[in-house]
């Protein structure tokens, strides 16, 4: 993993004396909130509806097990116990207060993390592949790329104040687990003739105007990465919509100029940009990538699992990928238990993941965007004890990529931008499909709650979304069907009039019946319905 | 009636104004009447409370699902509730 | 204006301020006025013989100056660059990095505050429009 050296540490720290003095004012009535608003943003924190929330970057969701212990030690001394782990593999604590965050911060600079544009019209927290250095599918690690970008963007004097919040994501693999193609910039990197590269594409997005992002080039060099980043972004920066903060982000400058006309301007930006040195050596990049070499795999190749504890042969099935190493395993904790909060985790959770993590995964841990944890790297032979451990804190349920796995935004019940709440939802879909056979039987089917347009619960992606609306007062759900956010990447579409929260839940359960019923052999929920339209489901759901 | 709401500007928590301060429980927030703008921007302009805002009320009680969720704390963390026994949805 | 800092050693322009569109009309014209939509490389044919160029900053948020101050320091120009209207103490040092070299906010700012927001940061991490060195280039020599 990435190590912060003495300039990367100075960055950090100076950050929290300058937020310290920005709070000391605004404690001490020297500026207005007007004014702190727009500050304290730009260290993730926000005013919710209960409390200050403030979010947590954890760049392209990777963490040691020393810096997950000071994030369960946040959540005992700063918040209530616990955090939430965020679609954008970040962590947000819900009840912080103004007057100990600059405490707060600096206790994570120590660890080498920070809150530093987790929100605010700038360049936000690059994401990645939960799997990257992990997956045998990767044609490179991606993370050294992210890091790349993310000490170009962190301070960028010229995209501070940008339209909108502008996202990334690197990815090095064919299939996308990190809804690449949903982000402002998505990256996947590429050999061509041997040389690895970025392929971009560029203006994708969820929210009110859910955008699936075109190829803008093929192949940028690693020599040329940040000059051309700095073309797409100058393009937008000086393009996008100011007029109306709802059509402001890059998704709408690509679609209404179109993918042609976007990409001859970056071109032609880039061309001049180029010129300014503004690209580090390759040494840089290879000083970062050795970061990021893999640990010392030294664990028989041949190790047998024991799988006759069904509940652990379940786990396996269903949590526990392929290695691009032999005798190695991905491990996917599932922050989804059935009566749980999607994405929460307990202070002692934490710590214990980040004790198994030390102890079993080369002390590394991810965080996905389906709001889960990972342990990229666990010797076959300790999958059992992985799996003991984390069943004494209620983290083993195996139920990833299934029905109850559920991405949901917090919705009404902490957000202030809400109009539903999303997990109670979540929480009644889960149990009526608590039977793990049941969801087993339905087999890979996502589902995504967002509780208001903003879309943060990823619905318009879900093979099956809920977005919650303010119907008159009353919270009311709206069903949408056929979206991913993988390689199948695709937009959901609404299905018919919307529902009280029970009668979605009906509704959902009445869809995987009529999934049931149409399957053909293999299919998933997503390419049945491909297959054979709405109709059929609707006609079950709306039935009188 | 209206209640006026707004948050702690330290702490961040949620406060109902009382007609002589601020708590944290709904329960004890007074009509404020059309005495609301002038009473946020003395308490505003004294640091007293962040963020504040008008919220319309019948019976004590806020008329909009947003600020009963506000009211009562995060419906799906019983432990954390400030008033759990807070209706959130209309009959 | 009392509220103007300037960060040059040469004497002022007291030159009337030209609006953009009205610039190629006037052959005389050495100070002239960048609104935020407006297209900065214009200038870029006539940068030797302006002394001031003011961007427009009608609301902080919009960000379109910082590109337009790196776009005429990139292709050259040396004169007085001016960040004119709300400009905050928190965005002065970035402007700095774009370009600029002299300010006139709408409201007056506190010196010491902006003295302390430009000496923050020791070092930055990427290249823009001033000498600062980027932290790849001090750890490559």
């Amino acid at each position: 993993m990435y190590k912060y050296d003495n300039y990367d540490q100075a960055m950090v720290d100076a950050r929290v004396q300058e937020f310290r003095g920005q709070v000391e004012r605004r404690l001490a009535g020297k500026i207005t909130e007007d004014q702190f608003k727009p500050l304290r943003l730009m260290n993730g924190l926000y005013l919710q509806l209960h409390a200050y929330m403030l979010r947590v970057a954890i760049p392209y969701g990777t963490l040691n097990s020393g810096q997950m212990h000071m994030l369960a030690h946040i959540a005992r001394k700063y918040d209530r116990g616990y955090g939430h782990f965020t679609t954008r593999q970040n962590i947000q604590y819900n009840w912080i207060k103004l007057e100990e965050c600059p405490d707060l911060l600096d206790e994570l600079a120590s660890v080498e993390m920070h809150a530093i544009q987790t929100s605010g019209n700038c360049i936000r927290n690059i994401s990645s592949d939960q799997y990257a250095g992990a997956a045998a599918d990767e044609v490179a690690d991606p993370r050294p790329w992210a890091e790349l970008l993310r000490q170009w963007s962190s301070f960028h004097p010229e995209f501070s104040y940008l339209p909108r919040k502008f996202k990334f994501a690197v990815i090095a693999a064919d299939e996308d687990r990190a809804a690449m193609r949903l982000h402002d910039i998505g990256i996947q990197l590429v050999k061509k003739d041997g040389v690895l590269g970025a392929k971009f594409f560029v203006g994708g997005g969820m929210g009110r105007t859910p955008m699936i992002g075109p190829e803008i080039r093929d192949f940028v060099p690693a020599e040329d990465l940040l000059s051309y980043t700095e073309a797409c972004l100058r393009v937008y920066n000086r393009y996008g919509r100011r007029d109306n903060m709802y059509k402001a982000r890059i998704k709408i400058l690509v679609h209404e100029i179109g993918a042609d006309e976007y990409r001859r301007q970056v071109e032609e930006e880039f061309a001049h940009v180029k010129t300014l040195g503004i690209d580090p050596p390759l040494a840089e990049f290879e000083r970062i990538t050795e970061y990021f070499a893999p640990p010392a795999f030294s664990a028989d190749a041949d190790a047998k699992l024991d799988r006759s504890d069904p509940d652990f042969a379940v786990w396996l099935d269903q949590n526990v990928k392929p290695h691009k190493q032999d005798g190695y395993s991905i491990v996917n904790i599932s922050l989804k238990p059935i009566e749980g909060i999607s994405g929460d985790a307990s202070a002692d959770q934490i710590d214990a993941m980040a004790d198994i993590a030390e102890r079993y995964s080369f002390d590394e841990l991810r965080v996905t965007h389906a709001q889960n944890i990972v342990l990229p790297h666990v010797a076959k032979r300790d999958l059992h004890a992985v799996w003991s451990a984390l069943r004494n804190e209620d983290l083993a349920d195996a139920n990833l990529d299934l029905i109850s796995d559920i991405i949901a935004c917090p919705g009404l019940d902490y957000c202030s931008l809400a109009n539903a709440r999303s997990i109670p939802v979540a929480q009644k879909i889960a149990k009526r499909f608590e039977n793990l056979d049941r969801q087993r039987d339905l087999g890979e089917l996502k589902l995504k709650i967002s509780g208001c347009i903003n879309a943060c619960g990823h619905h318009h992606a879900g093979h099956i979304g809920i977005l919650g609306v303010d119907r008159k007062g009353v919270e009311n759900y709206q069903l949408t069907f056929g979206g991913s956010g993988a390689e199948d990447v695709s937009v959901g579409k609404i299905i018919g009039p919307g529902f009280d929260e029970d009668g979605v839940v009906d509704a959902v359960e009445k869809a995987t019946e009529v999934y049931k019923e149409q399957r053909e052999d293999g299919e998933r929920f997503l390419d049945t319905y491909r297959r054979i339209g709405v109709a059929p489901f609707k006609e079950a759901i709306y039935a009188k | 009636m209206k209640l006026l709401t707004g948050n702690d500007l330290k702490s961040g928590l949620v406060i109902w104004w009382t007609g002589d301060g601020w708590s944290p429980r709904v329960e004890g927030a007074v009509d404020a009447g059309d005495q609301g703008e002038s009473i946020l921007a003395v308490e505003e302009a004294a640091r007293r409370v962040n963020a504040s805002y008008i919220v319309d009320a019948e019976g004590g009680m806020p008329v909009h699902i947003k600020e009963r969720v506000r009211a009562a704390g995060p419906t799906v963390r019983a432990d954390l509730a400030v008033n759990p026994d807070i209706v959130i949805e209309k009959a | 204006m009392p509220n103007n800092l300037r960060y040059r050693d040469d004497e002022a322009s007291d030159q009337p301020l030209v609006a953009l569109d009205a610039f190629p009309g006037q052959s005389n014209a050495t100070a002239v006025r960048i609104e935020p939509g407006e297209d900065a490389r214009k200038l870029i044919p006539h940068l030797d013989r302006l002394a001031l160029i003011e961007v427009a900053f009608p609301a902080f948020r919009d960000g379109r100056g910082y590109s337009s101050a790196r776009i005429l320091r990139e292709a050259g120009y040396k004169g007085e660059l001016r960040a004119h209207g709300d400009v905050l103490v928190d965005q002065i040092a970035y402007m700095r990095r774009c370009g600029f070299d002299s300010f006139a906010p709408d409201a007056p700012l506190d010196p010491a505050a902006v003295e302390s927001a430009l000496s923050n940061y020791d070092n930055v991490y990427q290249g823009a429009a001033d000498s600062a060195v980027p932290i790849w280039k001090l750890r490559h020599g």
